[in-house]
């Protein structure tokens, strides 16, 4: 084939936008949070608070309640009182309309939620208001609807509430993961004692004050904040009956093991280092967005990332030609704007471990490419990155990175993407590319992965179960599979 | 002075069964099984680490063959195996009896491993369309999600039932696609074996179903903690052991399956050792 020329674009000149900023007025953060405990906020017992940071400006937001040992046991002690007073005694009916008011209030407050979410955790504005907080509100009106059709599901059997759950979920889709957790543990029946992330605790607090202005019987929801410690009193608490956590997979192990004897049922929903494969019959154009979409959405902060890249060696050449001209138009900046395509990372420590691996992957012998474009001076920020001749044995390339960086390989025939997609300890996502229906279909197949994606990447939706094979985790969320992880089958 | 007998019987070496053959263990160590009065019936292989290291990489090698088997395929294998041990049923009794069963019982336990091998066998072209969905995504896409086989299983059987606890536990994993590598009861073993000639005429896939026998204390950290095998079923109620299982696991996130009782059939066991993968395919032209 020969190769096309290169065609020149003037970015500089030609692609400026003018700023587009969200509006923050509507939008009331408190000065400080206490734990929700109860249907109550509750000082933490040792009085001891955290500092929640904008990544984008480094600038404090509020502070949130540490919550101790004693204060996980008061509202695992809650989860208990309200499962064994209330909760599994109400009719499923009634459950489900209170998860219903729940998605409705959700979607009138849906703005308030989206601005608090970028705000907080650095996402683009455009995501959190089109995706996270749309996708939260579904995932409650889905289960819901589950809470009175349980004997549906399971075929055969009959489906029993766990008990009190125990949820300790990422910093990176923090309100969308409090509803992946939260609604079908409600829906089933159970109670719930959440912990969000140590950096992105705001929304999840506001959900906390949307569970008390929807009357949801006190303790059904208990939200306490903190970082590793707190999870680890969370995980270990012999009032639980149920772990879900989503997650790295070194915690993830670690929890896995933790729980070892004690009985607990468990979900993990780890890491991953999924494939997206694009063979030479793909529509090119179609594919190149697909790439993007899957590495570059929510700045790669996304468990089931398209982090490794197989182009058919064919095509490569023109494929990464087009991938850094599309690169080169994706505006880097503050998450509020809703021009950006790529925000804030995180944290300084998710920033730093980025780094690092943009070292690693250059001393390894990948060749590293940057897209030109300029960022903000204060605030966390990585520019769209790619690696090229990128090796099976690269750290790059086996090791999930979590942030907007590519490692690119090639391969030559079906088999070979197939062996090398699937050489790795993860299996939680892949794509593929391709217009030959029978290929797509055979690749698919082939991919130890829980979701595939053809012809498409990072696509979520309520009744679509999400879980990985392998070491990215046990057990599925979304869809009916999503039950079963908060059921007692008798 | 004895008499001269007409006939001296041939006895049966018993060995272990991997990736389609009978190897005496590669340790060359044996354990003795004796009756209820003290007379040996045979000297089982005890085996070792490496023994179980090569069952998995046997399991390993004949997974992705074996998962690729059309189910109506693994279906009329399984049932093949009720065949055949119903032609056997007698001398699974006699196996059963020699090692302290009652008559009754053993012929039940027989009986119950022959019902659960037909039941199986007729759940292989079922359970897809039981626990499948197709799922109604909000988007322009056609979104499906199947049951694809987790991959390598460990089986730690059950003391008693010998055979039947190996048939209740194997059965459902290879049904659903998956290979396996058992480890037979340690003090009932002789089952174990034979079952494992009955697989061998089975149409079986070499290394689909790899049996061992030895000690369980010795092998049994192995199984939880080998890197190659992805989900593991206990069966048994020791507390300490479970938490071996369960701790071992978490090297490789393993799924668990904690077994009490293989008396039951059920196709949830199926589900068990299975990963639900999701497709989506845009619609559009």
């Amino acid at each position: 084939m020969a190769k096309k020329k290169k065609p020149t674009l003037n970015f500089a000149t030609d692609w400026s936008y003018a700023p587009a900023p969200e509006s923050t007025d509507h939008v009331t953060i408190e000065n400080r949070y206490d734990l929700f405990i109860g249907g109550k906020f509750v000082p933490p017992s040792k009085g001891n608070y955290f500092n929640t940071i904008n990544p984008a400006t480094e600038k404090r937001l509020s502070s949130v309640a540490e919550a101790e040992k004693t204060d996980v046991n008061r509202a695992v002690k809650a989860a208990r009182t309200a499962y064994d007073k209330y909760w599994s005694k109400l009719t499923a009916t009634e459950r489900g309309k209170y998860i219903f008011r729940i998605a409705r209030v959700l979607q009138e407050r849906a703005r308030e939620f989206a601005v608090i979410e970028s705000l907080d955790g650095g996402k683009p504005i455009r995501e959190s208001r089109d995706i996270d907080v749309p996708l939260a509100a579904a995932h409650f009106f889905y289960y819901a609807g589950w809470a009175d059709k349980l004997e549906y599901a399971f075929p055969g059997r009959t489906a029993e509430p766990v008990g009190v759950a125990g949820q300790v979920i990422p910093w990176n889709f923090p309100l969308l993961m409090a509803a992946w957790k939260i609604a079908p543990a409600l829906a089933a029946g159970n109670t719930v004692v959440l912990k969000p992330a140590e950096t992105t605790p705001l929304t999840a607090l506001k959900l906390a004050e949307l569970l008390r202005d929807i009357d949801l019987p006190p303790g059904v929801v208990n939200i306490v904040t903190g970082a590793g410690n707190t999870g680890a009193a969370l995980v270990n608490h012999p009032g639980i009956d149920k772990i879900a956590f989503t997650g790295s997979t070194a915690v993830g192990k670690i929890i896995q093991k933790a729980v070892a004897g004690t009985g607990k049922k468990y979900t993990l929903e780890l890491g991953g280092k999924a494939a997206n494969i694009v063979f030479e019959d793909a529509a090119i154009d179609q594919a190149v967005e697909g790439i993007v979409n899957g590495i570059f959405f929510n700045q790669g902060h996304v468990c089931c990332a398209g982090s490794r890249l197989f182009v058919q060696e064919s095509i490569h050449d023109e494929l990464i030609d087009r991938l850094k001209d599309r690169m080169e138009t994706l505006i880097v900046g503050d998450p509020l704007d809703k021009n950006t395509d790529i925000g804030a990372i995180n944290s300084k420590m998710q920033l730093k471990r980025i780094n690092a691996y943009l070292k690693i992957g250059t001393a390894e012998g990948a060749e590293l490419y940057q897209s030109a474009c300029a960022v903000p001076e204060k605030g966390y920020w990585c520019r769209p990155t790619l690696f090229l001749n990128a090796s099976q044995s690269h750290r790059i390339v086996q090791e999930e990175i979590f942030g907007p960086v590519l490692a690119v390989q090639t391969f030559r025939t079906v088999d070979e993407a197939i062996s090398k997609a699937n050489n790795t300890p993860f299996g939680l996502s892949a794509g593929v590319w391709s217009d030959k229906g029978a290929k797509v279909f055979k690749v698919s197949n082939k991919m130890r992965a829980g979701v595939v994606w053809a012809n498409t990447f990072n696509k979520f939706d309520p009744s679509s179960p999400f879980g990985g094979y392998k070491e990215s985790g046990v057990g599925r969320e979304g869809g009916v599979h999503g039950l079963l992880p908060y059921v007692r089958l008798t | 002075m004895k008499k001269p007998v007409e006939r001296i019987p041939v006895q049966k070496t018993y060995k272990l069964y991997i990736g389609g053959a009978f190897p005496r263990t590669e340790s060359g160590r044996f354990y003795k099984v004796e009756d209820g009065r003290g007379k040996l019936l045979a000297n089982m292989c005890q085996a070792s680490r490496k023994d179980f290291r090569n069952a998995v990489v046997a399991a390993r090698k004949a997974f992705s063959d074996w998962a690729g088997r059309s189910a109506y395929n693994r279906g009329q294998i399984l049932y093949r195996v009720a065949e055949i041990l119903e032609t056997r049923r007698d001398q699974f009794i006699a196996e059963l009896k020699s090692q302290g069963l009652p008559i009754a019982a053993a012929r039940d336990e027989v009986d119950q491993s022959i019902e659960q091998l037909v039941y199986y066998a007729g759940w292989a072209d079922k359970y897809q369309q039981i626990f499948s969905t197709v799922n109604p995504v909000s988007s322009s896409h056609f979104n499906f999600s199947i049951l694809e086989p987790t991959g390598v299983a460990g089986i730690l059987a059950p003391a008693t039932p010998s055979l039947l606890g190996i048939v209740a536990t194997m059965a459902p994993v290879v049904c659903g696609g998956n290979s396996c590598v058992v480890l037979a009861s340690e003090t009932k073993p002789l089952c174990s074996i034979t079952l494992a000639e009955v697989l061998e005429t089975s149409d079986f896939p070499a290394g689909v179903v790899n049996i061992l026998t030895g000690t369980r204390s010795e092998l049994l950290e192995q199984f939880a903690t080998h890197m190659d095998i992805n989900a593991i079923v206990y069966c048994g109620d020791d507390a300490a052991e479970l938490r071996v299982v369960q701790e071992g696991a978490s090297l490789n996130v393993k799924r668990v399956v904690h077994c009490t009782d293989t008396t039951p059939t059920d196709p949830y066991r199926i589900l068990e050792a299975q990963e639900v993968k999701t497709t989506w395919h845009p619609i559009g032209a």
